[in-house]
């Protein structure tokens, strides 16, 4: 089982176990990482559920759509050359480990 | 069987309920219950249509659109079979891969980073309307809050003329009861409907529609090769028929929850930034939209029952959003729930284009509320307004005190 590691505004840290297939944004909500909004739901609509990729990590991701790149324009808090929606990124067994920062605000 | 047999696939539970009678709409929740525990699949004896009711089935027909198909029409009448009675829409009655392109159009003239532009007039609009109410102390929530805030910045942020605005009201009531049954409330409204459908059709013109709003955005797009120019006044009228009755029902439904259930206003006033969140949740707790079909394209099984190419299947967004199944304590209205998920706009492809534009009127409304009145009382009778796909009130009278 892939773990997912969010690190939080006031950085504290939370590990969450997650399911290959489910999307990091359903993992977010389903374990309390309130940080996530997901207003749309997982339907790439309304850039609140925007993370920031961890360095190490973010060549490893599959590439952004071009919508993905334009509602990232969007999002509340600065965007940064990590930034991705969650509900955009996949959880497959390589995924192991990745760790995304949470931004303070969403809306 | 096919749509023709007019019975079911073995298994299937009839109902004799009609989803589109007064009887129903006068208190849908009880009724919603017994077609979510029939079965994952019902059927209705009376209008010859399969039903679903349960959060996933209703999550599961919504995004799978190649076998649940919207071209057929998102109403009853199958436009395989009967002509619209318009125009057909080019983004709503559409399907992949053609509905891509206009999708992308809409979704870009209302992204997430043209609500950051709004978000300052919208929030100043509400406020003004606020403070105005406050000086009245009593008025109609629905007439004066609910419509006469949206009617306030919407037709503006489309860039519509001031003239024949009265039009927009009746036009979106029209379009949503078309998609019921040939009954009284459609009948009604199609019999009425040509002022509407002329004034709009006009409205959809590019010379109609003021630089920099959605509408002239729209046209623009056109410009770019997007679409082209004898598809641009079809999807302005997309704006115009689902941008402003929905959210005048989603304003209604948070004032009338906000009023009723004071525990939840006290919380709301003590944080006003749930304001986003409580309008949200009033969106799934009484889903302003409550209904929508699709048709199926090939012999499908939901859940079990087969169901042949060609039949209708009648989703019940608003059954969904209650189905305890999916949801704690489903029937209450909590304005720190955690509402991602509902189906309040739908989901998958054909998910609200204009949500972002409900979201921020409604937080603008509920957060200027929160701010400034401490305190919302119903005076008299709350009466619904009958519609076959969307539900809300047409009078809710309050009174109101400053804070």
């Amino acid at each position: 089982m892939p773990t997912i590691i969010f690190n939080r505004p006031d950085n504290r840290s939370e590990r969450v176990d997650a399911s290959a297939g489910d999307s990091v944004m359903q993992v977010a909500t389903t374990h309390g990482v309130d940080e996530i909004v997901a207003e749309c739901g997982g339907n790439a609509m309304c850039a609140t559920c925007h993370v920031y990729v961890d360095e190490g990590w973010i060549a490893r991701l599959a590439p952004m759509s071009e919508e993905e790149d334009e509602l990232l324009h969007g999002v509340a808090a600065e965007r940064l050359p990590n930034s991705r929606l969650s509900c955009q990124i996949k959880i497959t067994p390589e995924l192991d480990g990745l760790v995304v920062r949470l931004p303070d605000r969403q809306i | 069987m096919s749509a023709s047999g007019f019975t079911p696939s073995a298994g299937v539970p009839h109902m004799d309920i009609d989803p589109f009678s007064i009887e129903f709409f006068e208190d849908p929740h009880p009724a919603h219950e017994v077609l979510r525990e029939a079965g994952p699949v019902v059927w209705f004896d009376k209008w010859k249509v399969y039903g679903v009711a349960r959060h996933a089935e209703v999550h599961a027909v919504l995004n799978d659109p190649l076998t649940f198909c919207s071209s057929r029409g998102v109403g009853l009448s199958d436009f395989a079979k009967e002509k619209a009675w318009r125009p057909q829409s080019i983004i709503l009655e559409a399907d992949p891969p053609e509905h891509a392109r206009t999708r992308a159009v809409l979704s870009r003239v209302l992204s997430p980073t043209v609500m950051k532009q709004l978000r300052g007039s919208f929030v100043a609009a509400a406020e003004s309307r606020v403070e105005a109410l406050l000086a009245k102390g009593s008025f109609d929530a629905i007439a004066d809050l609910a419509e006469a805030y949206p009617l306030s910045v919407f037709p503006d942020a489309l860039g519509l003329k001031p003239e024949g605005r009265e039009n927009l009201l009746p036009y979106a009531s029209l379009v949503f009861n078309s998609f019921g049954p040939p009954n009284q409330l459609r009948q009604d409204a199609i019999e009425r409907s040509a002022p509407h459908q002329a004034y709009v059709a006009e409205q959809c013109q590019r010379e109609n529609l003021a630089p920099g709003g959605f509408g002239d955005c729209i046209h623009a797009r056109a410009d770019a090769g997007d679409i082209t120019a004898a598809e641009a006044p079809l999807l302005v009228r997309s704006l115009l028929s689902a941008g402003l009755d929905t959210t005048v029902n989603g304003i209604g439904a948070a004032v009338y929850c906000l009023a009723r259930f004071p525990d939840q206003w006290a919380r709301l006033r003590s944080d006003p930034t749930l304001a986003r969140n409580a309008f949200e949740e009033a969106v799934r707790f009484e889903s302003p939209v409550q209904t929508f079909f699709r048709t199926t394209t090939r012999d499908v099984e939901i859940s079990g029952s087969r169901i042949g190419e060609g039949e209708k299947i009648l989703m019940f967004l608003a059954a969904a959003n209650r189905d305890p199944r999916r949801w704690d304590r489903p029937d209450e209205y909590d304005v720190t729930r955690k509402t991602s998920g509902h189906v309040g706009y739908g989901s998958g492809i054909h998910m609200c284009v204009g949500q972002l534009v409900a979201r921020l009127e409604g937080e603008a409304v509920l957060s200027a509320l929160a701010k400034r009145v401490s305190a919302i009382e119903i005076t008299g009778p709350a009466t619904r307004r009958f519609n076959n796909t969307l539900r809300g009130l047409e009078s809710l009278p309050v009174s109101i005190k400053a804070a």
